[in-house]
């Protein structure tokens, strides 16, 4: 189905079913723990062995040589594998360091070998045994040293150049030119990277954990160097992903080559100290933001300059990227500079490069509101723009962020907001009110899925979609269900299958509308295949309540199928009206925080986040996404990020003491409101996402409500006590 | 040891053997070239025996084997799960003996005779413990992977302030700790949640503590 | 992790003997920190004693009028104990304010005073690391410090004692009591316990090779207001920063030990003679001679900072 004039009224628009808040559909298998993860399919072959990945002592340089005697002869070891006895590898469209190096190292932990062996226990104490000898290289481990050698990285995001912005700027009667940053992030996800191979001559089965099966298929099959038709993979239950799986990752590839070379199957689960640096990470960023307005507060000129860095070959970080199209404005220059760094591979995280550019930006925005005197919601407001401001014949398809930032203002009790800094107290408490706009993009991706309809009325999904937490099992089933004119219990949803037709996937936060949009197209054509079957009319039948109704006819649903199960595949595909429209989701983000007195401490005592992201499909999921995604927004803001050893080039707190995430204790009951919207721009849906808009600008928001309590501003996160320090209110 | 030991660099040490480049960064080779004699041995076995979710379970087990590897590997339970491996996480949260632990962090032959509830032992889909209903109810999970470890956790939480234990949100350290918000987000904290699901967690632990009461 | 032996002890001065008579034996109990290094190598015993059958899991009153923790004493039961909770209110909000709940339970009273460093390069074998592998340097001086050590630091290591436990018996004078292979048994001021790092960061503690501790006793209630402040980064589950243990007497006197800054519980007694004087004076007097790195400088200012909190709120609580 192609999908290029804005939706009209269809079957989603009855909300029977989708737009319910409903409970997960497989929330049973997952609150008894029958749910099952990569590494825990233990029926579906027999004579799993198991394997332990080794990774580079260093960060850069090469493999001298590898020593496997001790490790070979270690009781239980069936085989290991190293890049000498792999074979010639391909390296996936997807991944920018290979998966198993040697002789070349280019990142610390980088894989170099995996040890097999009957049991876990014996392959893990096999692996302290592989002897390597390295030679070291010089390498570039610091971004601000190295950002002099930034280049435009013109096929990921082209300079904007809008206007002139200097003239503007330097015309401007309230100015502001700031810099900030960002550290390096890691996904830290529950579940550990793991991957199951199996090996049927030359078809290789895969159970995994990963978000973008067809992605995954292509690059395996790259890899390996063998036909992606050959490869297939499984992966129902994702423990979390956050862009982190996005890729195939080392074990899935030494899975792979482990199970060939022992010929058995061979699992691989990535240990939690080696996860950090053998995988990827959200690439630090500097951020220089320049913002020129009138006295009255209506901004003239728009700057904004961010800088990253990557393995060669690698990604920029996109950070800058929100300013194209956020507040108006005339003059506009955004840019991001790319450099080369040896760390570990710098990737897509949650929201790439608006949750570091809305962290900076959004800050630029409340130091400017503050210069301007102007309360920072009515600036942003004053600054709405309803086109893109770089072309403005191209409007936004839905835009209610003044409806957030007013529905929220008034829902958190803004108006009891002190403005003047560090002027309420709650005993030994700073206490601040912070607010932020919420930014993200909608993308659009083609998506397909399979329906079938069997004699007992029942209608299984079949597609490769995966559900990281997400909720996708429940959309889709809920899209069906509204579709096929059945309830929710009639529905089978099957996922992460690369045997099913290819989806969306999960990633970009894409996933939600597009392959139910998969979803919607391939019932449309069940929907036509019953009503052949039937002899009735498919466009005046109403399918609704297990029977479809036409010309003062009802027939039982499933009587169409009494010859036989129908089937019925097909995609969405999206077509021109990105071009024409620009499609987008807002928010607004309301923090009341409170510092200590004393020790500099911050703790979030409320959070409200307003969205609006077209239609919510199941309110209950769509909450929990944007609450999961405030907490990681907590995270950025407080506390987390990686260290990074300059001399050493690594991330020195690689594991889960040492990169802290939010716990409980630092999160308070969240508040989430999503205004009534619909976009019939976005897809027959005319839903959008939640998962990413959530994450864009809530650390920003936090570091405004710290402002707000202590008077004090922190442009480089995490906004630690140690940045604060000196700066807090004399003890008595 | 001679310099042919020296060389022969034990474990994934390494040694610097050359040069790439002028500037290699010049690492210490810290080498304990003790060649494992203990790993050459063959693996130690012992047995063990426990209730599982109140089945006998006898297991004769490679020594090093933690109580949350016999559970998933030797007795196919996986809801339990193995999310850090260190005792960083909570996500392999049991029940033993009626207290709550991280199952990475114990031996399995440590627990001779022990009586471990494990997230199948709480309920099944078709028989679900109030606490796995309400986290349904309260969308408390969305991956799903820290949820068998929060769920353990979270049984375990309420009889832990109903026996007076007492938590570091207690305002008193001498009074029957309550069921508040702040007693549960603190001894849930031992359960991370990546996914953030921790303000609906909270909802659904407290809607179980208040039937109870 | 390599393999090992496995034995049950049945009583102290056994277990001590025993370990005494086979190479690599090392002493398990809660396990929670020996086993997380065993799986990375750091620690390579080649026999564990598990210990846990002993009984040494009571907490009695002494005929001095303290108490006397028996050695496997887990850390929930020492923090619920309700004499602790009425007498000794520092060591039970110490305890609580330590890892989680999980972690309490199994934990025990000695295994706490006996747990490493989380010095992050001692926990990757990749890194030198003076206290891993002696002589191969230290990676963390120059490195990765901001949550090191401070004073009493070496240029071999500024690794820090993680234990919050610790710090509040420092300050409530606790003393260790042991067992040793030969059978003979011994009492331990803990501030004679723990070493500084010197030239010898290996060697952490003064016990001897196979010396068991069978219990730590504290002595009779010093009264005051108790309160253990610890300073980190998110709320909970996480290693302090810095913490303050403190019981203050109604005139101000007190007993102040730090935690976070050193190699081992941090308490100067010459400090304790100046509180009349102030955070400023105390806080001077505990970090005279401290050698932060550029990182963990703020813990200078942070430890005269909560210092100044916890007084005023001993003050408000008199």
């Amino acid at each position: 189905m192609k999908f290029d004039t804005p939706a009209t009224t269809n079957p989603i628009d009855q909300m029977k079913v989708v737009g319910k808040a409903t409970t997960r559909i497989e929330g049973p298998l997952k609150t008894t723990g029958l749910a099952p993860y990569a590494y825990e399919h233990h029926t579906v072959v027999p004579n799993q062995a198991y394997g332990v990945v080794v990774g580079s002592a260093i960060a850069k340089g090469r493999i001298a040589s590898m020593d496997l005697e001790l490790a070979q002869s270690a009781p239980g070891v069936i085989a290991i594998v190293t890049a000498a006895n792999a074979g010639k590898l391909g390296k996936g469209k997807y991944n920018t360091a290979t998966l198993l190096g040697g002789p070349d190292i280019e990142h610390y932990h980088q894989a170099v070998a995996l040890v097999v062996a009957e049991t876990f226990e014996q392959a893990r104490a096999a692996a302290e045994l592989v002897n390597v000898s390295y030679v070291s290289a010089e390498g570039a481990f610091d971004l601000a040293s190295s950002r002099g050698s930034g280049v435009e990285a013109k096929d990921q995001m082209a300079d904007t150049v809008h206007g002139d912005f200097a003239g503007a700027f330097a015309a401007a009667p309230v100015q502001l030119d700031a810099t900030y940053t960002t550290p390096d992030q890691a996904h830290v996800m529950m579940e550990p990277f793991a991957s199951m191979a199996s090996w049927q001559g030359d078809q290789l089965t895969l159970w995994t954990s990963n978000q973008m099966i067809d992605w995954s298929v292509t690059d395996l099959a790259t890899t390996l160097g063998m036909p992606k038709q050959k490869v297939r993979l499984i992966s129902p239950y994702i423990g979390g992903g956050f862009g982190g799986k996005l890729f195939i990752r080392s074990d899935a590839v030494l899975a792979a080559l482990g199970a060939r070379l022992a010929g058995r199957p061979v699992k691989v689960a990535l240990a939690r100290p080696l996860m950090i640096n053998n995988s990827t990470h959200r690439p630090a960023t500097i951020q220089r933001i320049r913002i020129g307005a009138s006295s009255d507060g209506k901004i003239t000129a728009m700057a904004h300059e961010g800088w990253s860095g990557d393995l060669p070959g690698g990604k920029v970080e996109r950070a800058a990227q929100p300013s194209k199209l956020l507040y108006a404005g005339e003059n506009r220059l955004v840019t991001m500079r790319l450099t080369t760094l040896d760390l570990p591979e710098g990737n897509a995280m949650r929201a790439p490069g608006e949750t570091p550019g809305m962290m900076a930006l959004e800050i630029a925005m409340d130091e400017m509101a503050e210069k301007l005197k102007i309360d920072p919601v009515e600036f942003r407001i004053l600054n709405d723009t309803q086109v893109d401001p770089t072309n403005p014949k191209r409007p936004f398809s839905k835009r209610q962020l003044i409806e957030c930032l007013r529905t929220g203002a008034e829902r958190f009790g803004w108006n009891e907001r002190h403005a003047q800094p560090g002027t309420q107290r709650d005993g030994r408490w700073l206490i601040g009110m912070g607010v932020a706009v919420a930014f993200r993009n909608n993308n659009l991706v083609t998506s397909g899925a399979r329906v079938r309809l069997n004699d007992q009325g029942m209608v299984t999904v079949e597609t490769d979609m995966t559900d990281i937490g997400t909720g996708s099992y429940t959309i889709i089933g809920q899209t069906a269900a509204e579709m096929m004119g059945v309830s929710l219990d009639k529905v089978v949803v099957r996922l992460g299958d690369s045997s099913f037709p290819v989806s969306a996937g999960s990633g970009g936060q894409f996933g939600a509308n597009c392959s139910t949009a998969g979803v919607y197209a391939a019932c449309v054509k069940l929907r036509e295949a019953v009503a052949q079957r039937l002899g009735v009319n498919a466009d005046d039948a109403v399918f609704a309540d297990g029977e479809v109704r036409s010309a003062g006819k009802s027939i039982p649903l499933r009587n169409a199928a009494q010859a036989g199960e129908i089937v019925a595949e097909d995609s969405i595909e999206f077509a021109e009206l990105s071009k024409q429209f620009q499609q987008s989701t807002f928010g607004a983000h309301f923090v009341e925080v409170a510092v200590d007195s004393a020790t500099g401490e911050t703790r979030v005592r409320r959070m409200l986040a307003v969205c609006a992201a077209g239609r919510i499909l199941n309110p209950t999921s769509a909450r929990s996404q944007v609450i999961g995604a405030m907490t990681m927004g907590v995270g950025a803001a407080l506390m987390e990020e990686l260290a990074v050893d300059k001399r050493r080039g690594f991330f020195v707190n690689h594991d889960l003491a040492g990169y802290e995430v939010p716990v409980h204790a630092d999160i308070p009951h969240q508040e989430v409101i999503f205004l009534d919207e619909t976009d019939a721009v976005s897809s027959p849906m005319k839903a959008k996402g939640v998962g990413e808009l959530g994450l864009c600008g809530v650390s920003a928001a936090i570091a405004n409500a710290v402002y707000n309590a202590t008077g004090i501003r922190v442009r480089d996160y995490p906004i630690t006590l140690d940045k604060m320090l000196d700066k807090l209110p004399e003890m008595i | 040891m001679d310099d042919c030991d020296l060389m022969s660099i034990s474990r994934r040490k390494f040694l610097i053997v050359g040069a790439v480049t002028a500037a290699t960064v010049a690492l210490p080779p810290f080498i304990s070239a003790r060649a494992s004699a203990a790993n050459a041995a063959r693996p130690i076995k012992a047995k063990v025996a426990f209730q599982v979710n109140g089945q006998p379970r006898a297991l004769d087990l490679d020594t090093r084997t933690t109580l949350l590897d016999a559970l998933r590997e030797n007795l196919q339970l996986t809801g339990t799960k193995k999310g850090c491996d260190h005792g960083q996480c909570g996500a392999c949260t049991v029940i033993v003996d009626g207290r709550r632990l991280n199952a990475c962090l114990t031996l399995a032959v440590m627990h001779e005779g022990s009586t471990v509830t494990t997230i199948e032992g709480l309920g099944t889909p078709d028989k679900l413990h109030p606490m796995q209903a309400a986290f349904i109810k309260h969308d408390g999970y969305q991956c799903g992977y820290c949820t068998p470890g929060q769920i353990c956790s979270a049984v375990a939480v309420l009889g832990e302030i109903r026996d007076g234990i007492p938590s570091h949100a207690s305002p008193s350290l001498t009074d029957q700790p309550q069921l508040i918000t702040s007693e549960i987000q603190e001894r849930m904290s031992g359960n991370l949640c990546r996914c953030g699901a921790y303000s609906n967690i909270i909802e659904a632990i407290t809607e179980v503590a208040e039937a109870n009461v | 992790m390599r393999p090992f032996t496995y034995l049950r002890a049945k009583s102290p001065a056994e277990a001590a003997a025993l370990a005494a008579q086979v190479d690599g034996s090392r002493f398990i109990a809660g396990g929670t920190n020996l086993l997380d290094l065993m799986k990375l190598d750091i620690e390579t015993p080649t026999h564990l004693i598990d210990v846990n059958g002993l009984a040494l899991d009571r907490i009695e009153a002494t005929p001095e009028g303290g108490v006397r923790i028996g050695a496997l004493v887990r850390n929930t039961d020492l923090a619920a104990d309700a004499r602790i909770r009425k007498d000794y209110g520092l060591l039970s909000r110490a305890l609580l304010a330590g890892a989680s709940g999980q972690l309490r339970n199994r934990a025990t009273t000695a295994g706490n005073l006996l747990q490493r460093t989380r010095c992050p390069y001692f926990y990757d074998t990749n890194q030198p690391c003076n206290k891993r592998q002696p002589g191969s340097g230290c990676a963390a001086i120059d490195g990765f410090s901001r949550s090191l050590g401070i004073i009493g630091v070496s240029e071999a290591c500024i690794a820090t004692h993680p234990s919050d436990m610790a710090v509040a018996m420092r300050a409530l004078d606790a003393q260790v009591e042991t067992v040793r292979p030969d059978g003979t048994t011994r009492r331990i001021p803990l501030a004679e316990l723990h070493r500084l790092p010197g030239n010898t960061p290996n060697i952490e503690t003064t016990l001897a090779a196979h010396e068991l501790i069978t219990a730590v006793t504290l002595p009779a209630p010093l009264g005051g207001v108790h309160i253990y402040q610890k300073v980190r980064d998110r709320a909970s589950y996480a290693f302090a920063l810095i913490s303050v243990g403190a019981a203050i007497q109604k005139d101000g006197s007190g007993h102040i030990a730090l935690g976070g800054v050193a190699h081992k519980p941090w308490r100067v007694e010459a400090a304790e003679a100046v509180m009349a004087q102030g955070a400023k004076a105390v806080s001077e007097q505990l970090l005279a001679g401290a050698t932060p790195t550029g990182q963990n400088a703020f813990k200078l200012t942070l430890v005269e900072r909560t210092l100044a909190s916890v007084m005023a709120q001993a003050r408000a609580l008199a």
